[in-house]
């Protein structure tokens, strides 16, 4: 990780009255891979088309390499765009679709076919040169178009929810190659998607958006055990989120006990919120519990048991290898560096 | 299944009756003659070397309505780019005044033509009035072209227009983001792709120009008579059917061949606004 790269100020956007991006701050690095994550309309897609040069935000500024690049148009700037649908041209093979860019810097022929070769084999296509583009399956096409935009060595490569037509198999294969591909080839990436698995398996930072905002910006083991508020919580993963109150450093109170935890910082008796992943409550015998409850449900998900038992008034949502059977009388455990506290965020 | 089938019926019936029909007594009259006889002495007399008056009237057409089709392709292309491009305001506004005038008489149309291109008509005496040199345009081939042209125009704005705004915008994006300016968007992306509709756009101007007698008639005169002219003359003047119904097959074909090839371009260049 080294300079910085490209970098949003105050951007913000809006379409007719509808705001879409507010006060948008972010700092790409070279060479990282950046996931702007979020539910659809959060802005995620605005954001990655500002930086492609498809929109020009209503104020703040977009920086490339340090120079200001808000008026600079798409086809000027060093960035290629794998779309949402692909957007192949259906009137050229796959050979001219590679060689589109290629042939608009006016490279020459014999380069642009061994560049063309190479880029073929990369996406794991040799050999496809003179298919139609319909005749290919949605992989291929996605492959294809990455490497339509990879043969031109940008400095960036922007994907937009590259992998959502794809079936899950599919999809679990090309995120490890577009990783692979990312750091062997050294070019930066952003990547927008809906998908938080998909994120976290795929990034060195990622971006949560919601309506508009930045809620969160860290390496995906922040953002899944630290986060920073109650939405990021639930966007990422499973999670249950109960109030409580911060009596002092490292003591909480939240389901009608106390717990020892490792947060500080807070204000005494502040309002906060506790967020707990399902993985993180355990089952244990009574005499090492802290509360004991009532399973409600069980249900088997292949590698865990996906449970709600009542406890302290509470449903929590408990993910264990143990099977327990509903009706069952259950102690459960939770470590104090499982227990994350959040600032309450004001009502909306 | 035998539902399905059973409701093609009716139109089945129609397309024998109104179609079919006609279709096989044109071809059989070309092949009889006066006597009730298998002849082929109507095909003779048009490919007829040592007089080849036919043939150069069938060549006027094709020529006349290439002509046409040119013109029409050359305003029609931007005129439906432009409307592709503008607000749907906007452009229900101008699609309304494209169509307005087909909601006239064809025949009532053409008329109007003529007083505006005659010696002393409007456009002379407009020209007159300012000083300039009167155009001498009635009874040539230009004015049948340009009566072509008016006419037929909006078969060539319409399928293009469809093939323009059925384009994924993202192409558009794509190209852009590949690094092609407007210009290298435009010739290597957006035409290529509109080629569909333009490829219908010319069959569905050619075809009725290369037809028409009416626009020739009136804004033609007698000396610029197309193979369409002829045609009706035979049945109507001449009543020689036989050798009119010969001229229609003749032109028939013609026609055929060229919608087979543009066919066969289409084939290879799928989807697209086709109309027809």
């Amino acid at each position: 990780m080294s300079k910085d790269l490209i970098r949003l100020e105050s951007i913000e956007m809006s379409f007719g009255d509808k705001k879409v991006l507010n006060n948008i701050n972010l700092l790409v690095k070279d060479k990282e891979f950046v996931t702007l994550l979020g539910p659809s309309g959060c802005g995620k897609t605005t954001t990655l088309r500002i930086i492609g040069g498809f929109e020009t935000p209503i104020s703040g500024s977009v920086y490339f390499d340090g120079k200001k690049i808000n008026s600079v148009p798409a086809y000027k700037r060093r960035v290629n765009t794998v779309f949402q649908r692909y957007a192949l041209f259906t009137h050229l093979n796959v050979y001219d679709n590679i060689a589109f860019g290629l042939r608009i810097r006016k490279m020459n022929e014999k380069q642009i076919e061994q560049n063309i070769k190479d880029m073929l084999s990369l996406v794991n296509l040799s050999g496809y040169e003179n298919r139609a583009v319909s005749s290919l399956s949605g992989g291929e096409q996605q492959r294809i178009a990455i490497a339509r935009a990879l043969v031109n060595h940008p400095q960036v490569l922007l994907l937009d929810e590259p992998l959502g037509a794809l079936d899950l198999k599919l999809r679990k294969e090309m995120q490890v190659e577009l990783k692979k591909m990312q750091q062997s080839l050294g070019i930066t990436f952003i990547y927008v998607t809906h998908d938080q698995e998909e994120a976290l398996t795929m990034s060195d930072t990622i971006v949560v958006m919601n309506k508009g905002n930045i809620q969160q910006v860290g390496s995906p083991i922040d953002i899944y055990n630290e986060p920073s508020n109650a939405f990021v919580a639930d966007f990422i993963g499973e999670s249950n989120i109960i109030s409580g109150i911060m009596r002092e450093d490292f003591h909480v109170d939240f389901a009608g006990r106390h717990f020892e935890c490792v947060d500080k910082g807070f204000e005494k008796d502040e309002d906060i919120d506790v967020v707990i992943r399902p993985e993180d409550l355990k089952i244990v015998p009574p005499d090492k519990a802290q509360m004991s409850g009532v399973v409600e449900s069980s249900v088997f998900k292949g590698v865990h048991y996906e449970m709600v038992v009542e406890a302290n008034g509470f449903k929590w949502l408990i993910h264990s290898t143990l099977s327990e059977a509903p009706g069952d009388t259950v102690g459960l455990y939770i470590a104090p560096f499982d227990i994350h506290i959040m600032h309450r965020e004001a009502a909306e | 299944m035998k539902k399905a089938y059973l409701t093609a019926l009716p139109y089945a019936v129609y397309a024998c009756i109104f179609i079919v029909a006609p279709l096989i007594l044109i071809v059989v009259y070309s092949f009889t003659s006066s006597g009730g006889e298998f002849t082929l002495e109507h095909f003779q007399r048009f490919f007829n070397f040592d007089n080849p008056a036919y043939m150069l009237v069938l060549w006027r057409s094709v020529r006349t309505a290439f002509v046409s089709t040119v013109i029409c392709l050359l305003i029609g292309y931007p005129m439906a780019y432009i409307l592709s491009k503008i607000s749907a305001r906007l452009r229900s506004i101008l699609a309304f005044l494209f169509v307005l005038p087909m909601w006239m008489n064809f025949l009532l149309r053409t008329y109007a033509w003529m007083t505006l291109l005659e010696k002393t008509g409007i456009i002379n005496t407009l020209l007159g009035a300012m000083g300039l040199p009167a155009l001498n345009i009635m009874y040539t081939e230009w004015a049948v072209v340009l009566g072509n042209v008016y006419n037929f125009l909006p078969f060539m704005i319409l399928p293009i227009y469809t093939s323009l705004t059925k384009m994924d915008q993202s192409l558009i994006e794509a190209a852009q983001d590949l690094g092609a300016n407007r210009r290298g968007v435009f010739f290597k992306v957006t035409f290529p792709l509109s080629l569909p509709g333009v490829i219908s756009g010319i069959s569905m101007t050619f075809m009725p120009a290369v037809t028409t007698f009416i626009i020739s008639r009136l804004l033609g005169g007698g000396q610029n008579a197309l193979i369409g002219d002829i045609i009706e003359n035979q049945f109507k003047v001449v009543g020689d059917w036989g050798f009119g119904s010969a001229l229609s097959v003749i032109l028939m074909v013609l026609i055929l061949l060229s919608m087979n090839i543009m066919r066969r371009y289409e084939a290879e260049n799928a989807e697209g606004g086709v109309l027809l």
